[in-house]
């Protein structure tokens, strides 16, 4: 049961309870007064939106194409698919038994659209419309399967027009002036006259191949000659096309039904198998939890999501490039391991602001990305920037003794020691034209202290644009210099 | 040493300056910086394991030195620089910036960043594979357990099967057992007190406390970001006073002497 509007509605019914004649929409305060020992509980709607995607999961084994109906039907595009599985009477049988066997009160059908199964299968269990004859299939249903709103069920119900084949007998402009046009299409698809496609759950692959395992596999070795296998029927369909995988996924089909979907990124299009085998392999080795493989696996599906376009290439001795694919497949690999966000490369980025001046992106995206960077260091001169940066700044202090003004000392991380050196100040001011509310404007100056270490340290604004004081100084050590 | 090698070392700082480094089969590369160079026949070899640990609070002048010494002997290929993350919070990220002021292109830079040290350890051991890198870098801080000398065989391996060197820069770690080719103990020079002037470039103090090919020393050497090779310092002279080899006769005792008082 569910609440709308403050009243307890039931919304599923057990076989039973169905029986005596309970309806899926009625008050539970009236059923109880049809029948007062009626069992109700609170409806799991995430519950059950969570297991209709996981049988949606498992059928993908079937089809690629799978569409939610929600509140409790998948739509299965099984165009093309049939052949594989003896046909389309031997696919439905086979799919819902397989239901059946997990304990799912399961009820289908096929047909040429997706509108006319779904009428089919809520009244007419099991059947396969043969192609053509979809009118006549769904004549005699009453006017619930087509699924409408409640309004407009309850109008047609009291127009005496309580079956599909009386609707479908009406002018096709008069139901449109009444219905409107969304209603009739809705008839048209039904009858098989009109089609829409379903809308699947994910976009479909460019790309996929698979295997079948009569005894469900659980080794590592099989799944990765299986994955490996697949990659080279992928690799020669991607070649036919010129086109090369920026991403790869891998679906791990469990006999009890679980599936395990694992992807890699490539930085540039890939059409090599032993280079996605690979991958794949530091991949499944780096994973936190393992691939349970359970009881084994009984089907194995290696989809290429992302595709781009990539010539071939003519066999290459120039070292450079070589070592450039090298290098590339040598980050795909470190990507597949640890990440995509923990290999990096420098990119410089055009502002004056020193912890945002080079910035660390993912390597993968930058492939050929030519950047020019500006040193600000005079010839022969220090290193006006430090090597080391704290990404947040960490507060110093400058000390002065009473009885010695000239000697200053540092207190940083709980140690003081007398600077020696101490240059500057370099202002940098915040940018004012990106942000209504800049940071204060800070002084840098470098600072040595007398066992050789060089700090970058700055003074946070003291005044802003105006000359008013903003807040007190405070001193920061943003860095450190070779 | 005789001045016959000396004469090799500075003959081979001509040749790789005039980009001829690749004529020599698995030469030796010079740092350029002659007595170093001298003792290490000429300088550090690709495909080798070096170490370089930092006096504690130099982490960044070790950082400077592992970058300057990655350079050298990358020669234009690429350097990948694995680093931990508690090593960023700890002693502060690799800046850009940083290694383009010191005359480094950060644009040959690929930063791995690894949560633990085995992390770190095995992404070496694959990038090592690759021999068109021009060396890896790993940064550990502390001492972690993996680090033991049969990891340090494995990655000496590696090294020289794919000719690609790997610099371990160690923060905050003693100096053990390992199959390093060198081992160098950093620490930053402080700058002589000169008012009108600036810092100049990166000095610092050296300590070879291994050395497969001759014997360990201490020299005082500065990074020339101009040239990217190591030199005399420049400026206040007769201030380093530690810009001789030791004799030959106390050397390991000077050496035992420097160990100890580095720990």
């Amino acid at each position: 049961m569910t609440k709308v509007k403050s009243a307890l509605v039931i919304s599923g019914l057990d076989r039973k309870a169905s029986g005596v004649g309970l309806e899926v929409g009625q008050p539970l305060a009236n059923a109880r007064a049809m029948l007062p020992e009626v069992k109700a509980m609170a409806a799991n709607e995430s519950g059950d939106h969570a297991l209709l995607n996981r049988i949606a999961d498992w059928s993908e084994r079937f089809t690629p194409f799978v569409a939610l109906d929600p509140p409790r039907a998948l739509l299965l595009d099984v165009s093309g698919c049939t052949h594989l599985f003896g046909g389309e009477r031997k696919l439905l049988d086979r799919i819902l038994a397989a239901l059946r066997k997990q304990d799912f009160a399961v009820r289908g059908a096929l047909a040429a659209t997706a509108m006319c199964a779904r009428a089919c299968s809520r009244y007419r269990d099991g059947l396969v419309v043969p192609q053509g004859e979809e009118d006549k299939a769904i004549a005699k249903l009453p006017i619930d399967a087509l699924y409408l709103d409640a309004v407009t069920t309850h109008a047609f119900r009291r127009a005496g027009l309580k079956t599909i084949g009386q609707v479908a007998d009406r002018g096709r402009a008069e139901l449109t002036a009444r219905f409107g046009a969304a209603m009739v299409f809705t008839l048209e698809h039904a009858l098989g006259k009109a089609e829409r496609p379903i809308t699947p759950r994910a976009p479909l692959p460019d790309y996929s191949a698979e295997r079948n395992f009569a005894e469900p596999v659980a080794t590592e070795a099989v799944i990765h000659d299986t994955l490996i296998s697949l990659a080279q029927t992928l690799c020669e369909a991607l070649e036919n096309r010129s086109e090369g995988a920026r991403r790869l996924e891998a679906a791990f089909f469990r006999a009890d039904g679980a599936v395990n979907r694992i992807a890699i990124e490539t930085g540039s299009p890939t059409r090599d198998a032993r280079i996605v085998g690979r991958l794949f392999r530091e991949k499944l080795d780096a994973l936190a939890d393992p691939l349970d493989p359970g009881f084994g696996f009984d089907l194995i599906r290696l989809a290429a999501s992302h595709t781009q376009r990539c010539e071939a290439q003519a066999a290459d001795f120039s070292a450079d490039l070589n070592e450039e694919r090298e290098i590339r497949f040598l980050v795909d690999r470190l990507a597949a391991r640890f990440g995509p966000h923990r290999i990096l490369a420098f990119h410089a980025n055009d502002t004056h602001i020193p912890e945002a001046a080079g910035l660390a992106l993912p390597a993968q995206e930058m492939r050929g990305e030519k950047t020019t960077w500006h040193k600000i260091r005079q010839p022969h001169r220090a290193p006006r920037r430090p090597l080391r940066m704290f990404a947040k700044p960490e507060p110093a202090s400058y000390l002065k003794e009473v009885s010695h003004p000239s000697s200053l000392r540092l207190r940083w991380r709980q140690t003081t020691q007398p600077v020696i050196h101490m240059e500057g100040p370099e202002r940098i001011a915040m940018e004012w034209w990106r942000h209504v509310a800049p940071e204060p404007t800070r002084d840098y100056f470098r600072v040595e202290t007398r066992d050789g270490r060089r700090f970058w340290s700055y003074c946070n604004g003291v005044f802003d644009r105006d000359l008013k004081l903003v807040q007190l100084p405070h001193w920061l050590i943003h860095g450190t210099f070779a | 040493m005789s001045g016959g090698s000396e004469k090799i070392a500075a003959l081979r700082a001509t040749l790789a300056q005039a980009g001829l480094e690749s004529l020599v089969a698995n030469p030796h590369i010079p740092l350029g910086f002659a007595p170093a160079d001298t003792e290490l026949k000429g300088g550090l070899q690709r495909g080798t394991l070096h170490e370089i640990f930092a006096a504690s609070g130099h982490e960044a002048s070790a950082t400077g030195f592992a970058a300057g010494l990655a350079w050298r002997v990358a020669g234009k290929k690429k350097i990948l620089w694995i680093r931990q993350d508690y090593s960023a919070l700890e002693f502060g990220e690799l800046s850009a910036t940083g290694f383009l002021e010191l005359g480094l292109d950060p644009s040959r830079i690929l930063l791995l960043c690894t949560a633990r040290a085995d992390d770190a350890i095995k992404g070496a051991s694959d990038a090592l594979t690759c021999a068109a890198l021009g060396a890896v870098v790993i940064e550990i801080p502390g001492a972690p357990k993996i680090l033991d000398l049969v990891t340090s065989r494995r990655l000496t391996l590696a090294c020289s099967q794919s000719n690609v060197p790997a610099f371990l820069l160690r923060f905050g770690a003693k100096p053990e057992a390992s199959t390093a080719e060198t081992r160098w103990v950093i620490r930053a020079r402080a700058s002589p007190i000169n008012e009108e002037e600036d810092w100049g470039q990166p000095v610092f103090e050296t300590e070879l406390v291994r050395n497969r090919h001759g014997r360990t020393g201490q020299w005082v050497m500065e990074w020339d970001c101009e040239t990217g090779f190591f030199g005399e310092p420049h400026r206040g002279k007769p201030a380093h006073r530690l810009a001789v080899v030791s004799a030959a006769g106390d050397r390991q005792a000077a050496a035992a002497l420097e160990q100890s008082r580095f720990i």
